[in-house]
């Protein structure tokens, strides 16, 4: 019988593992489609970081967020545009050993700082949410933090306008209905009635003499 | 048994990575989108630990709007990479110098 911590433990390397190796491919990697789907694996990998601390609700949210829209966004307009990939790899070598050296010198400072908390290792201990991490979650939500969810909402609002306002075009040249201009129009500028009496007598004429056919 | 040390080494390793990357894809705006989206899930997956490890709920709502936030700025951010690659046919940062900052 496996046990179940060592088990979790495992399963942590596994997917902390693979988000890492699918970060360091988002930005090596030449093509910008490969970059983005790389960018959903590491997402993925995250959301499943997610599930073993136990935030079920934000992992799924994060799938469904990021994977299932911004992502999408992401390739649609990296294969929208037409990018010249080997212009902008130009000075990737040239910074390479700067951006090296900065995440290096980071990341050490971070570990040491981190290193300091470690010898008195945290357990995760009983679960605060208890059996439904989305009723905990929805609970603070609409109870103590009601009023930053609306705000997120507008953010969200101003979000979908501010894109649409910034890539809306009205091109020159083009034939377009306008409806509101077809509503207002005045049916006598249009259309003229011609005031006529319904049928009107036939005039008979004399009917010409026919040429005599040889 | 997993403790809160490894959550926050992983989000220290992976902002680490985005920072790499703000540094060597300096040509690229999309690229540099996308660094910006892993410095955020990093900064998310020390939000998740903490709430996790400290059973306070208050990290996991901040990530929820952190989240929110993030989708509303890769959309406008995106917008604004497709207007100025209508207007100048590049997303190149090298070539965005017009207000000489």
């Amino acid at each position: 019988m496996i046990d179940p911590n060592l088990f979790q433990l495992v399963c942590f390397y596994a997917f902390a593992a693979v988000t890492v190796a699918a970060a360091l491919a988002v930005i090596s990697l030449r093509n910008s489609v490969h970059a983005a789907l790389a960018l959903v694996l590491t997402f993925f990998s995250a959301a499943c970081i997610w599930m073993l601390a136990e935030a079920e609700f934000l992992a799924i949210a994060l799938i469904v967020v990021y994977v299932g829209a911004v992502m999408v966004l992401f390739l649609f307009v990296v294969m929208m545009l037409d990018i010249d990939q080997e212009k902008l790899r130009e000075g990737f070598v040239k910074f390479l050993p700067v951006g090296v050296v900065v995440a290096v010198v980071m990341l050490v400072e971070m570990l040491a700082l981190i290193g300091v908390r470690v010898m008195h290792a945290q357990t995760m201990g009983p679960n605060p949410a208890g059996d439904s991490n989305t009723a905990w979650l929805g609970k603070a939500l609409y109870t103590q933090y009601l009023l930053p969810f609306e705000v997120a909402a507008l953010i969200l609002t101003v979000g979908v306008i501010a894109a649409v306002a910034l890539t809306l075009r009205h091109r020159t040249g083009v034939k377009r209905q306008q409806a509101s201009e077809q509503v207002a129009i005045n049916p006598r500028d249009r259309v003229r009635v011609v005031k006529m009496a319904a049928e009107r007598p036939v005039e008979v004429r004399p009917a010409p003499a026919e040429e005599v056919q040889p | 048994m997993i403790t809160l040390s490894h959550f926050i080494v992983l989000g220290a390793i992976l902002f680490c990575i985005a920072v790499a990357g703000l540094f060597i894809n300096r040509k690229n705006v999309i690229v540099l989108l996308m660094a910006i989206e892993l410095m955020l899930l990093a900064v998310n997956i020390n939000f998740v630990a903490f709430s996790r490890f400290g059973h306070d709920v208050a990290g996991q709502v901040f990530v929820f709007f952190i989240l929110t936030v993030a989708a509303a700025e890769s959309a406008i951010g995106l917008a604004i990479v497709v207007l100025l690659f209508r207007n100048r046919s590049t997303v190149n940062v090298a070539e965005i110098d017009s207000m000489k900052g």
